[in-house]
């Protein structure tokens, strides 16, 4: 079983990286997910080995360090990573990988020499810290501050639900270098974990994705020079909202990739479960429920597809679009996730079957790279 | 507003029927909904108007007087006619026409010539009688036979909800020329209207599509010539599936055009209401309501176009998606009139509004041309 790939998307070159891909999740992470998530964590050679499969920065030139992939190739691991159990588990921490796609785009020459060949090789890893106890969605109710000092910005501020944020080297943290302008005066710096007065909180546990590591980073006084500043002085928030876009079609993939596992593996297990004298499958209710999710998971990747060509044909992500699948599509899959719980009956409660990570795991993506709240707000104004 | 349509679909002259489609039902149909309504009929004459502008039998070829347009043309009109509040009160008395295609596909030559010429010019009208008091999605336990004696057929049995039974001048009736092979004993054979010993029963009253007529019909001892069948003698089934695909992507479309045009005016009126100091779409609850019901059209056209699509590549229509987006499209359909309704208050359970109408219109694109459940069926024989 593999997940169905679209036809007429994707290149030769693309269902190649797909079969790398594949096999570096199947041999390199799926063996090793129980282990990771009884640790709370993905140990640092993975990220190397991942380096080493090609399968970091793919869409980096070759001058980066990078294959020179395009944005597709992210598409393509979001499907996969999805499909695999692996999603579940470390999902949220693989795809921080796509900062590197966010630096390549913001930073300035001497930043990205400095910084993307490593983070494509794995050496380096990345957090991207936005979200404060007191601000999520509302970016611009952000409290950090990075004040000029001479040739330097002193940074103060925590952070928290910060994803890789108890293994990164390096941070681009969010803050506000003109706080008297809200929005408008929000930057995006990047800071070495290693300077003094830079500390990282707790590891939070969650009720999925055990293995990625999410946490807090707090900045007290924290210099740095100001050629660290990624982007120009105040455009912090175009350079979140550009990374926003694409995280909006990648998590959407990751899940429908993970609602087609959920239906692959309740499809094994309904027709070898047997209960009153026949198999779970022959039960109509199960043909019904079935027959249900495997409409909804290709109404939705009819959906995928419209996205993805819109891209094709404009060579950009459509706002519009992107926010109503980010919302269609988590919650499809959080509907689909929970029937093949229920089909599984006991067994779907453990662990040991993937619907029950699955299940944890897809939580997860109603809420992050934007609530389907604000998915809401987004569409609404388009009305 | 009209009806938005999907790019790279449909060719220059589908859009020219199309402004001609639609000028049509704004001009001859629309203006008079409330009194066919209110009279549960159609007249006549309104026909032979549909004729004359060109709107029936599009895709019958030229040597049968039809003006040899494609399958697309029936799109066309099923996006029109859905968009248009004519959909929800003559919608399945026009779509009706539909008949003409099976005749095309399925009769000789002889009946192509005797009724097709008419049917465009809107002088004929058939029907295609299937359903009967005991049998509805299982076909095969049809009652109605017809045993041969010499060269005629003898027709004995009865039919209802039977859609054109009042005003057609022909009738394609489903019925067992050997009972004792189940569904291979059913042929499909034509059944004038005047012929001794048919009957027209009552006209029934529905919940909404009044002016659609529908009704019961009676065979007693009906002679017909064997010439009348249509299509081989036990291909009976055949010829109703054949129909029947086709009917399964234009419910879903006129059902996502009906749910678009109920979603613009529920715009419009929520924008113009007012209540508790500002207007109904200033509530947040609103604005989500209708971003949720924005995504759900895009999504469910995505299918739709998928469909289109896999069509024209092909050359035929897939039954799994067919049954995928007649029950996906109508349940949506469903969910999205009921809010569009909730958001009008008192106004949407009236009938001056549109969405009274589309409501109860809306509720049979899920029972008719399959229910829900037998599309759950026949895509659960697929996983």
């Amino acid at each position: 079983m593999t997940y169905p790939i679209s036809p007429g998307i994707y290149s030769t070159e693309h269902d190649i990286f797909r079969e790398t891909f594949r096999r570096f999740l199947q041999t390199e992470a799926e063996p090793y997910l129980e282990e990771w998530n009884e640790k709370h964590e993905i140990p640092r050679d993975f990220y190397r080995k991942a380096g080493a499969a090609g399968v970091l920065g793919v869409d980096i030139p070759e001058e980066y360090g990078g294959p020179g992939g395009d944005f597709l190739h992210r598409l393509v691991i979001a499907e996969e990573l999805g499909y695999s159990p692996a999603g579940a588990s470390i999902g949220s921490s693989f795809i921080g990988d796509n900062i590197s796609h966010i630096l390549y785009h913001n930073a300035n020459e001497e930043q990205r020499r400095k910084w993307l060949p490593k983070m494509v090789t794995g050496e380096v890893r990345f957090a991207f810290a936005i979200t404060e106890p007191d601000s999520g969605s509302d970016v611009a109710g952000m409290r950090s501050t990075a004040i000029r000092d001479g040739d330097e910005f002193v940074i103060n501020g925590a952070k928290t639900f910060i994803g890789n944020a108890n293994t990164a080297d390096v941070v681009i943290f969010a803050c506000k270098t003109k706080p008297e302008l809200g929005g408008k005066g929000v930057s995006c710096i990047i800071v070495e974990m290693d300077r003094p007065g830079v500390s990282r909180g707790r590891k939070l546990r969650k009720m999925g994705m055990s293995a990625a590591d999410t946490g807090e980073i707090s900045m007290e006084n924290v210099r740095v020079p100001v050629s660290n500043l990624m982007g120009e002085e105040g455009k912090g928030m175009n350079i979140m909202l550009g990374g926003v876009n694409s995280d909006r079609i990648v998590w959407p993939l990751i899940a429908h990739g993970a609602a087609t596992r959920a239906f692959d593996e309740t499809v094994t297990f309904v027709k070898n479960r047997k209960a009153f004298g026949q198999t779970i499958f022959d039960f109509q209710n199960t043909q019904f429920k079935l027959a249900e999710i495997k409409t909804e998971l290709a109404v939705g990747r009819a959906f995928l597809d419209d996205v993805i060509r819109d891209y094709q044909a404009n060579g950009k992500l459509d706002m519009l679009k992107c926010a109503m699948c980010k919302m269609w599509v988590p919650e499809m899959e959080g509907r689909v996730i929970d029937q093949c719980v229920q089909l599984h009956g006991g067994a779907g409660y453990m662990d040991e079957y993937h619907v029950s990570r699955l299940y944890t795991g897809a939580r997860l993506h109603r809420i992050f790279a934007g609530t389907a709240e604000i998915m809401r707000l987004i569409v609404a104004r388009s009305i | 507003m009209p009806y938005q349509t999907t790019p790279g679909l449909y060719n220059t002259e589908h859009e020219i029927f199309r402004e001609t489609f639609r000028r049509f039902l704004l001009e001859e149909v629309e203006p008079h909904l409330e009194e066919w309504t209110e009279n549960h009929g159609i007249p006549k004459e309104f026909w032979k108007k549909a004729g004359a502008a060109g709107v029936l039998g599009v895709d019958i070829p030229e040597e049968y007087g039809g003006p040899g347009g494609d399958f697309l043309f029936r799109l066309v009109i099923a996006e029109e006619l859905g968009y248009s509040p004519a959909g929800a009160t003559v919608g399945p008395a026009f779509i009706g026409d539909g008949v003409g295609e099976i005749l095309h596909r399925c009769g000789t030559k002889e009946q192509c010539a005797r009724w097709l010429p008419g049917m465009v010019k809107g002088e004929y009208r058939g029907a295609l009688a299937i359903t009967e008091p005991d049998s509805g999605s299982d076909v095969s336990a049809t009652r109605t036979t017809a045993v041969r004696d010499g060269d005629e057929y003898v027709i004995n049995g009865s039919k209802t909800y039977i859609s054109n039974s009042v005003d057609a001048d022909f009738f394609m009736v489903g019925c067992k020329t050997d009972p004792s092979k189940g569904s291979k004993g059913i042929s499909v054979i034509i059944v004038e209207g005047d012929t001794p010993g048919f009957r027209r029963g009552r006209r029934l009253k529905k919940m909404g599509c009044n002016a659609s007529m529908t009704g019961e019909i009676f065979f007693e001892n009906v002679r017909v010539p064997v010439s009348n069948l249509m299509g081989e003698e036990g291909g009976g089934m055949k010829i109703m599936m054949g129909g029947v695909n086709m009917d399964r992507i234009m419910w879903p479309i006129i059902g996502h055009a009906a749910g678009t045009r109920a979603f613009e005016e529920t715009v419009d009126f929520v924008k113009n209401r007012k209540a508790f100091g500002q207007t109904i779409f200033d509530f947040q609850n609103t604005q989500f309501k209708l971003a949720e019901i924005k995504t759900e059209l895009a999504v469910g056209r995505a299918f739709i176009d998928t469909v289109i699509r896999n069509y024209k590549e092909n050359g035929k229509l897939d039954m799994q998606l067919c049954a995928m987006a007649k029950l996906w499209g109508c349940e949506m359909e469903g969910r999205v009139i009921d809010q569009c309704v909730q958001l009008h208050g008192g106004a949407g359970y009236m009938d001056e509004y549109n969405v009274s109408k589309f409501y109860t219109a809306a509720r049979l694109h899920r029972i008719f041309a399959g229910t829900s459940e037998i599309m759950r069926l026949l895509i659960a024989r697929t996983i």
